[in-house]
């Protein structure tokens, strides 16, 4: 077992080498497309069989070397494989699997396509580094390596030019890269902050030993633990404030949408919550999991209100993943941990389905993003208008699809615990989230067919990526049969990972689910009114709406972009164009200031090396004369001064 | 009548080594600093020999012999040098045979 380990870890790695080192330079090569989908294959059935084992036999520790050693700390170089470890790694790894497949149809015509393979595995890699370690500092440099190939892949199409704001969507893949990277920078100095503090207290950062300690540590300190790592969290996993990069995000080419900033990278956040749930679900810092929770049902509610209006296929997505992550988080700190990964995994199936759907739509329209513009395609693309229409009943929670599952028992956690505006926000929110996912779907693939007037010719995806998108339709559609059956898989990790709904629950929970499908099905009825109908009144735009103050707040995203520009992006370039200024007088100044001296030193003591003797040997004698002196007054003590006074003086022989 | 004790012997000793420090940085003839060198060597000798008699050590004036002994070496080899530069500039002054220039 221990070898399917490390090949599930290391061949994403080998995959990303194989693309990067060999054909780094190499022009366009199919092979490295194949090649690392293959191995990410690979680590597919290496989690696939670790599951298992995990199922039957139990977790997996090993510890595969020591890495850090420095008097007292000690980190080794650990793996974990447990029942959240594994249910992740599988996430990952088939959607991975799905992705890679799916971009070598998607990236057929780009340049640097080595490259996108190299980076798209060596995400992976870092993924599952993330997942996979056994203490902080492993899941932080998972957590880091992540970031960097968001960065990398986010900013790919690097020489794109800088847009202005205003025009949808926002500026360029560059920009988009490092406001994703910056921000993550921002909320990763809080989960430092954390690890510093495990370690301080608890002198070891080894997760059986951490959480074993934490029981007996003081509640100010688990609060000041629980808010920093959650800190880190809300930046990975885009949590209000610090959401605005994930959909700025969007700029990368659409399998890293559909694979990062959809169904893996940015549930690490919730994944930490999930991992740490011996701490989450500790009583000292409930005030800190009711937090977690209110924050993720604000955010699920305040990301499915921007999406109601937003005109740009993959924004939509992105506005929708930003509203899931709300709903995980809204469980995770309810203490539902297993009901929130099991929403994360359905999530990501579905999500990454979406994804990788509007890239289709986006593909066969020429790079269009604006719903306006398409209409009719299901004629011209069946296959894609068939996958999104799952995702989106999956997403929307409609019976037997998972998204019905998963949300649903978050929605009925929320009303189990008693806090009922919780669980109102998220009922109004999945009547939302149905709303704009339809309207999406009647927007591009019902109606007339307006792109015919603006000149596209759409043609559907490969057969071949259609094909491997399959598995992602069939789980999207079966995920949450397997609800009994994860439930009894999870329970056997330990007490805290548990959660059951009380009995009352348990007797409302037909006409709780019976509400939140009404409300569903309010929304996609709203939607198909308003959107599927043929004539200018399906998808004119409302000038009159779109002045209206609420239309203008959504469409700014609540004006928070424009708020970080103008409070903190802004007079950050003014202070930093100050200190710039003050940095070229002030150490660049006396560094060369250092420099000239020296030179003028030496220009100027020139002289004394004029050839001649005699003037030598004048130096040489002020020197000796230096040197008597300094011998002198060195050996000059006030004793001294003193026997040479009474000398004098002739005093006190 | 002053009797005549080490102060004095010292008090010589340094007048000498100032006059031939003195010629050292100010002579411009070869020859000349060489005198003024073996003037120095000399106020040494004097004070050795002198120290050495006030605390009745036969060291001091051993090792006066030595410097004799070395400044006699030194002004053969010198003197040796002297002549070779003289035949090749035909003076001796050190103004004269400068050739680096700083």
């Amino acid at each position: 077992m221990e070898s399917l380990v490390y090949i599930a870890l290391f061949s994403p790695f080998v995959g990303s080498l194989f693309a990067g080192l060999l054909f780094g330079n190499a022009p366009r090569n199919a092979i490295t497309g194949w090649v690392a989908s293959a191995l990410i294959f690979v680590t597919f059935l290496a989690s696939a069989t670790l599951a298992y084992h995990v199922a039957t036999v139990g977790a997996i520790h090993i510890q595969m070397m020591d890495w850090i050693t420095a008097g007292d700390l000690s980190i080794p170089f650990g793996f974990l494989v447990d029942q959240i470890s594994v249910t992740m790694m599988v996430v990952v790894s088939l959607v991975s699997t799905i992705v890679h497949v799916y971009a070598t149809g998607y990236m057929d015509h780009d340049r640097s396509y080595n490259r996108f393979f190299s980076y798209l595995s060596a995400f992976v890699f870092a993924m599952m580094i993330l997942i996979m370690s056994d203490n902080f500092v492993g899941l932080f440099i998972g957590w880091e390596g992540v970031g960097v190939c968001s960065w990398l892949l986010v900013g790919f199409w690097y020489h794109k030019a800088d847009r202005p704001f205003e025009e949808n969507p926002s500026i360029s893949p560059s920009w988009a890269a490092n406001e994703a990277f910056i921000m993550n920078r921002v909320a990763d100095l809080g989960m430092l902050v954390g690890i510093f503090l495990i370690y301080w207290n608890i002198g070891s950062l080894q997760y059986d030993v951490v959480f074993e300690a934490m029981p007996q540590l003081a509640d100010g300190i688990l609060v000041s633990i629980a808010i920093a790592l959650f800190i880190g969290a809300m930046g990975k996993s885009a949590q209000f404030p610090l959401h605005t990069w994930l959909t700025d995000a969007m700029e990368g080419p659409t399998p890293v949408s559909a694979l990062i900033h959809a169904a893996t990278m940015v549930t690490a956040g919730v994944f930490l919550v999930i991992r740490a749930n011996p701490l989450y679900a500790l009583d000292a810092v409930s005030g800190v999991s009711m937090f977690i929770a209110a924050l993720g049902t604000f955010v699920a509610f305040y990301a499915a209100t921007m999406a109601l209006i937003a005109r740009d296929i993959k924004r939509i997505v992105a506005l929708s993943t930003l509203s899931q992550l709300g709903y995980m988080f809204a469980a995770a700190g309810l203490g539902a941990y297993w009901i929130a990964l099991f929403h994360l995994a359905a999530h990501a199936f579905f999500k990454a389905l979406l994804f990788l759907g509007a890239g289709n739509v986006m593909h066969a329209m020429d790079d269009e993003l604006d719903i306006f513009k398409m209409g009719g395609l299901k004629t011209a693309m069946r296959g894609s208008y068939i996958y999104m229409g799952i995702a989106s009943v999956a997403l929307a929670g409609l019976p037997v699809f998972a998204g019905f599952y998963s949300k649903d028992a978050i929605i009925e956690t929320a009303f189990n615990e008693g806090t009922f505006i919780i669980w109102g926000m998220l009922v109004i929110t999945a009547g939302m989230t149905a709303f704009y996912s339809f309207r999406q779907v009647f927007f591009s693939f019902h109606g007339e067919k307006r792109y015919e007037a603006l000149g596209f010719h759409p043609h559907d995806m490969y057969k071949y990526v259609l094909i491997a998108m399959a598995p992602l339709a069939l789980l999207a559609i079966s995920f949450g049969w397997f609800m009994g059956y994860y439930k009894e898989f999870i329970y056997g990790l330990n007490e805290t990972v548990q959660y059951e709904m009380s009995d009352h629950t348990h007797h409302l929970a037909i006409y709780l689910g019976a509400l939140v499908i009404a409300f569903a099905l309010t929304g996609i009825f709203i939607a198909w009114k308003k959107y599927a109908g043929k004539g200018e009144k399906a998808w004119k735009r409302n000038e009159k709406f779109e002045n209206s103050f609420v239309y203008k707040l959504l469409a700014n995203q609540y004006y928070v972009p424009k708020f970080y520009d103008e409070f903190i992006v802004q007079p950050y370039t003014i202070m930093s164009a100050k200190f710039w200024e003050l940095d070229k007088k002030l150490v660049d100044g006396s560094v060369d200031k250092l420099g000239r001296a020296c030179v003028k030193i030496g220009d100027t003591s020139r002289g004394m090396q004029n050839g001649n003797l005699s003037s030598y040997l004048n130096w040489m004698g002020v020197g000796a004369l230096l040197l008597v002196l300094v011998a002198v007054l060195s050996s000059i003590t006030p004793e001294g001064i003193v026997d040479v006074l009474r000398a004098v003086t002739g005093k006190g022989e | 009548m002053l009797e005549i004790g080490v102060n004095h012997y010292l008090i010589l000793s340094g007048l000498l080594f100032s006059i031939g420090f003195m010629g050292v940085l100010r002579r411009k003839n070869l020859l000349m600093l060489f005198f003024a060198t073996e003037v120095m060597l000399n106020a040494v000798n004097i004070a050795f020999t002198a120290i050495g008699n006030y605390y009745g050590d036969l060291s001091g004036q051993m090792f006066a012999f030595f410097v004799i002994a070395v400044a006699a070496s030194e002004v053969a080899v010198g003197l040796g040098l002297l002549i070779v530069l003289y035949k090749k500039y035909g003076s001796v002054d050190l103004d004269v045979i400068a050739s680096m220039k700083g």
